[in-house]
């Protein structure tokens, strides 16, 4: 099968200063249409620099190799009109709608620009259009929605705005960069189930980008797990969530509250989330990890087969079945989530 | 709006009439007689000043006189120049002509190269960013006074393109008298608005919602147009609103050098002349053009910014 997306030895170094900091190094995965994939990580470990890549929205000076395959295009080598293209295929939504969204234009306008732009839509035509597209999204009353300004609506009424709008230029692929992340838990399931609706009935694919591992599992088929630059573990979702193969995932799943199970205190990760161009040689995560031997910071790890999924860990086989039982956080090794 | 029309012009209201007290006041506190100018500084016999004082209403109470002057203000007149004999407002409606086009025709060039150059700087890189921060800080270094003599030198006399001295007669005529004086007038306020614009377009086009809009595949010139200087206008109208009030106080300096009979050189003519009511009436005029400049930019921030007159900060 022939992926829509397909990203290979994807390496992106920024230039801070005088400085070259590498934040992805040698990432790869597919996506094929209609499929979504979940990518996960703390803070700095790469996953929006991922899209943006993707998107070829990285900031003046970034450096890009490796292979970015969409629908048959070399991603990397666009420029121009069909770069513009490209970008127009592939509709982004944000995390912050409000900052995201130009504060003094109207939601008609803000909607409908880039129909009228790129496609030459009549502006009737376009904002009847929007006007559907916000329906879809279950927002009462569109005309006057699109009458209003952003500073008017919700931050969940806009996060749908913004979704909305991504989709009137029918997107095949959609990059949700933690697009929930700043909504309060009501509307982030409302949203959600909107984005898993959405890509259902129109088969678009989707890169659901999120810091929430259970978040990533109730929509994507597929889980990839983002640590320091490098994906550590790829596997199906609820595999992932049952079952992880590395160290680093299971203390994500292990970090989250459990909705059975009152825990006297959360199980955090020791330690702080280090980027990739500040990451230890040998193993990244190693002196994060419980299980770590010597051996662990002084080779690198490969990503290796198992299971139907990715781990990139050599003592993953051996761990395996043992990650959750083991807290790493607490030291009387109780788990709570037993 | 319509609120927001009527709260604006209260505050306008308001403010000319503390504005119109403190000239008054201001006037009435300095220091000499406003008869000295016709007197020549000689001691008058005690019934001959009288005489006068009662002529001018100069023996009347503070408070009575402010109240004669305001009230004949608001019906057109602002008194009669005790040194000239001649009514106050006929020697300004002779004069406001050419403050009124140098202020106009400053304004045109502050914005258009103002905001122009501060775009280009903004969006060029390297050689044309620093070309306009070069440019704009020779500009800002120079006040009108020394840009006066400069292009005065260079321009007029040196080059012989424009004259150097005088009002002219006729549309075309009086345009090329002008363009000296605004010129040297709008120096420092180009390159303070060229400066402003730059950092404004730069801090613009860094915005996330400028990503959004090119993350939609919409060309460069769209995006810079409808979203980087459409909302850069903002701070953009704001420093020009102030930089034009301001120049109607600093026209005095360019109309002296290119001896151009405007209010601001004869303000300074007055002042020197003891010639109160003069000065009263030209300090109120320019009170008057600086505060309605104030109040349509404030409108023009309005229109540009729909957070502010919605959300009812329209201060």
């Amino acid at each position: 099968m022939s992926a829509l997306l397909e990203v290979s030895d994807l390496t992106v170094r920024l230039r801070l200063g005088d400085e070259q900091r590498e934040v992805i190094t040698g990432t790869a995965f597919q996506i094929a249409a209609g499929e979504a994939m979940g990518l996960v990580g703390e803070s700095g470990s790469g996953k929006s620099m991922t899209a943006k890549a993707i998107a070829r929205l990285l900031p003046l000076g970034a450096r890009v190799s490796g292979r970015v395959t969409f629908d048959g295009a070399d991603v990397l080598a666009l420029h121009g009109a069909e770069l513009r293209r490209h970008r127009a295929r592939v509709a982004v939504v944000f995390q912050d709608p409000r900052a995201h969204i130009n504060p003094v234009r109207r939601i008609d306008d803000f909607m409908t620009e880039s129909l009228r732009l790129l496609d030459d839509v009549p502006r009737a035509e376009a904002r009847r259009r929007a006007a559907a597209a916000l329906e879809e999204v279950g927002i009462d009353d569109p005309a006057k929605r699109l009458r209003q300004f952003p500073h008017e609506l919700s931050g969940g009424m806009l996060q749908r705005v913004m979704i909305a709008t991504a989709l009137l230029s029918e997107p095949r692929l959609l990059l949700a960069d933690e697009c929930t992340t700043a909504l309060d838990v009501t509307t982030q399931a409302e949203v959600m189930a909107i984005l898993d609706d959405l890509r259902r009935d129109r088969g678009l694919a989707m890169l659901f980008i999120t810091h929430d591992l259970e978040l990533a599992g109730a929509v994507c088929d597929r889980t990839t797990v983002m640590y320091a630059g490098q994906i550590v573990e790829t596997r199906g979702s609820q595999r992932l969530h049952d079952d992880p193969l590395h160290p680093y995932s299971a203390a994500l799943v292990q970090a989250r509250p459990s909705v059975t199970a009152t825990a006297p205190r959360l199980n955090a990760i020791p330690g702080r989330p280090v980027s990739a161009f500040e990451a230890p040689g040998g193993c990244r995560f190693a002196p994060r990890c419980p299980h770590a031997v010597d051996a662990c910071r002084s080779h690198d790890q490969q990503l290796t087969a198992l299971d139907g999924g990715w781990v990139r860990c050599s003592w993953a086989a051996e761990l395996r079945g043992r990650l959750l039982a083991s807290s790493p956080a607490s030291s009387s090794g109780e788990n709570a989530n037993a | 709006m319509t609120r927001f029309l009527a709260r604006r012009t209260a505050m306008l209201v308001a403010t000319m009439l503390v504005a119109s007290f403190a000239i008054y006041g201001a006037l009435y506190v300095s220091p000499g007689s406003p008869l000295s100018a016709l007197t020549g500084n000689r001691p008058l016999p005690p019934e001959a000043k009288a005489q006068l004082e009662a002529r001018y209403h100069l023996n009347e109470p503070f408070l009575v006189r402010y109240w004669h002057w305001l009230v004949s203000a608001l019906h057109g007149d602002l008194g009669e120049s005790i040194p000239l004999h001649e009514n106050v407002s006929t020697l300004i409606g002779q004069r406001v002509g050419v403050t009124a086009g140098l202020v106009l025709l400053t304004s045109v060039i502050i914005v258009i190269a103002g905001v122009g150059l501060g775009i280009l700087g903004a969006l060029g890189k390297g050689l044309v960013d620093n070309g306009v921060l070069l440019a704009s800080t020779v500009s800002a270094a120079l006040p009108s006074f020394a840009a006066a003599v400069v292009l005065q030198f260079v321009v007029a006399v040196k080059l012989g393109w424009l004259p150097a001295l005088g009002t002219g007669h006729g549309f075309a005529d009086s345009l090329r008298h002008l363009l000296l004086p605004a010129l040297a007038l709008a120096a420092t306020s180009v390159a303070l608005v060229t400066r402003v614009t730059r950092a404004a377009v730069r801090e613009e086009t860094g915005r996330e919602h400028v990503q959004t809009a090119v993350s939609r595949g919409l060309p460069w010139p769209s995006v810079v147009r409808r979203h980087v200087l459409r909302n850069a206008a903002i701070p953009i109208t704001t420093v020009v609103g102030i930089t034009i009030a301001s120049l109607i106080a600093l026209s005095a300096v360019v109309e002296t050098a290119f001896g151009l009979n405007g209010l601001g050189a004869y303000l300074v003519q007055a002042a020197q002349n003891k010639d109160v009511a003069v000065v009263q009436g030209i300090s109120l005029v320019l009170v008057l053009a600086f505060v309605l400049t104030n109040m349509l930019v404030d409108i023009a921030y309005a229109v540009l910014d729909p957070r502010l007159t919605l959300g009812g900060r329209a201060a």
